[in-house]
């Protein structure tokens, strides 16, 4: 009986966000119906959504561990996503490896290999950083704001380390253009985007069940609630800030590489661009908590999508950050954030 | 030899000096209580001995092993645990997360120290899969130190267990320290509550602005009338 009313007393406020997530979408939906908003715009934000998810997700993780604002992560996604041009353009047709156009997509099989490979490499080149900078600011105890513009600067470097390396000009990965899904309701569906929500999917799951079923999961988990009660339990908090860069790099690059085939197009300044709403997703799912990122993401996505429209698209970001400045305002702890 | 001995400890926050020389002696099974004034130090002597901080000048001797300075994720493993005073358990994970947390360094099957953990703490039991963040004051206490208990310490450093509860929940966190004592395991207590702490005691330290200011059994310095006017509250 206790825990029923306990249960009842804590579960409103979780329901109530829940729910109102769920009637904003319901009111798009209807709205799509009434042919006020183009329910193809709905779709594809959210497949957006997802790719944004990736990367809000792993900015997430690294601010609930590292407690700063690591402005680099859409740099990390632009850098994950010309690796896996270096791979699919250059290395991968050397040794033989080459293909488009594998069944529906516009990509061949190369990439299905690019991008575990891309993931390690930023993977290990985000530990790389820590121990060659940020772990050597935390052991001074620097504040979380030196933090923040160290990663700005380490944001410009990498930016400027693809500028020389690719040049400032647009490439693409091998493709082969394809039909797009004709869908009732004049919705139209590059083939594409169901592979990119389906393997954000499967991530996300996979990311879910590491945080709850492994014991690093749990740890992190634990780290990123009280740091020094972690090592005062024996957890070697080094390994899990290891684990947590490790992890959202390679969810970074995933997103990077997702989103160059969504845009088909790479460029030197797509990750930043990315940031603002990276951010708005983080602050509007709740600081610190990866499923509200998630949720934050999709919200973003449609929202970006959405406002095209009647917008120019040059003003997604701008609409992010909108969503960004009235979380801050009227529910700075975001729609799953708990106070404590 | 004696199971921890501080010797003549001189720590501090960066330059502010808080510990001017402290040294106490706790033997195998014993529960020995440190009482004092706000600010005489009692918490700082605890992180010093954990590792959390690190001492100007003296040592810390576990077992008769030097462990001055080491990282407290070290010296778990060699059987000392510790409750610090508040933010001692990790709010968004679940109670038996939080357990599972507190054995985090053991590769065996801990299953069995469990059962004995919950048995101690039968209010846990029940609210194994909430979230440790939505339990009562007197309840988080309770987890905090199961949480150190999962390791089957040889010795628990306790920072203030019974802060900030209700007198008779204060009482019953004490109850459950005896308890604990029973089995084996030494006791290293800061408490507020000291009249009721020194009658658990076998010894009893005063700190005083960052010095050692008098030892003696529990109960001698339960009846000590200056101990008494000064400390004890009359």
């Amino acid at each position: 009986m206790a825990i029923l009313q306990q249960t009842a007393r804590r579960l409103p406020q979780r329901w109530t966000a829940g729910y109102s997530v769920l009637a904003g979408l319901l009111i798009l939906l209807i709205l799509a119906f009434l042919s006020v908003v183009k329910l193809e715009l709905i779709v594809n934000g959210l497949f957006l959504g997802t790719i944004l998810a990736l990367g809000a997700i792993g900015l997430s993780l690294v601010y609930g561990i590292n407690k700063f604002a690591h402005i680099a992560h859409g740099d990390f996604m632009t850098l994950g996503a010309y690796i896996a041009l270096f791979l699919l353009g250059m290395l991968f047709p050397s040794i033989g490896l080459e293909g488009i156009g594998l069944g529906p997509f516009t990509f061949g099989y190369p990439l299905l290999l690019a991008l575990p490979i891309t993931m390690l490499v930023m993977a290990a080149v985000a530990i790389g950083l820590d121990v060659g900078i940020y772990r050597r600011l935390r052991s001074r105890g620097v504040s979380a704001v030196v933090m923040a513009m160290t990663s700005l600067g380490v944001a410009i470097a990498l930016r400027g380390l693809v500028q020389v390396i690719w040049g400032g000009g647009t490439w693409q990965y091998p493709r082969l253009s394809k039909p797009f899904y004709q869908l009732p309701m004049e919705v139209r569906i590059p083939p594409d985007n169901l592979f990119i929500g389906a393997l954000a999917l499967v991530l996300v799951i996979a990311l879910y069940l590491f945080l709850t079923r492994t014991k690093m999961g749990k740890a992190m988990r634990a780290t990123s609630d009280n740091m020094e009660l972690a090592r005062v339990s024996g957890i070697n908090t080094e390994r899990v800030i290891w684990w947590t860069w490790g992890l959202s790099a390679a969810l970074a690059a995933t997103a990077g590489i997702l989103l160059a085939i969504f845009q088909a197009q790479l460029l030197p300044i797509m990750g930043w661009r990315f940031l603002i709403p990276l951010f708005a997703a983080v602050i509007l799912g709740g600081i610190g908590n990866p499923y509200g990122a998630l949720v934050g993401a999709l919200i973003i996505g449609v929202s970006a999508e959405v406002s095209t429209q009647w917008l120019t698209p040059a003003y997604k970001p701008a609409i992010a950050f909108l969503i960004m400045i009235v979380t801050l305002l009227f529910r700075p702890r975001g729609i799953f954030g708990v106070r404590e | 030899m004696s199971l921890l001995q501080v010797c003549d400890v001189v720590a501090g926050y960066g330059e502010t000096e808080i510990l001017h020389s402290v040294s106490i002696t706790v033997e195998r099974g014993q529960i020995v209580t440190i009482i004092g004034p706000n600010g005489s130090g009692k918490s700082t002597l605890l992180k010093t001995i954990f590792g959390l901080i690190r001492p100007k000048k003296g040592q810390v001797l576990l077992n008769g092993e030097d462990i001055t300075g080491v990282a407290p994720e070290t010296i778990v493993r060699k059987g000392l645990c510790y409750v610090p005073q508040s933010s001692n358990i990790f709010p968004s994970l679940s109670i038996h997360e939080n357990l599972e947390m507190g054995a985090f360094i053991r590769t065996d099957d801990f299953r069995y120290r469990l059962q004995e953990v919950y048995d101690l703490f039968p209010d846990l039991v029940e609210r194994r899969n909430d979230r440790a963040g939505t339990l009562s004051g007197g309840q988080r206490q309770m987890l905090a130190v199961a949480r150190a208990l999962m390791l089957d310490p040889v010795m628990l450093l306790l920072d203030e267990p019974s802060a900030g509860l209700a007198p008779n929940l204060a009482v019953s966190v004490l109850g459950k320290i005896l308890g604990i004592n029973s089995t084996g395991v030494a006791i290293l207590l800061v408490e507020q509550n000291a009249r009721e702490a020194l009658k658990l005691s076998s010894w009893g330290y005063i700190l005083a602005s960052g010095n050692n200011q008098l030892e003696d059994r529990g109960e001698n310095l339960l009846k000590n009338p200056e101990v008494a006017r000064l400390y004890l509250g009359g």
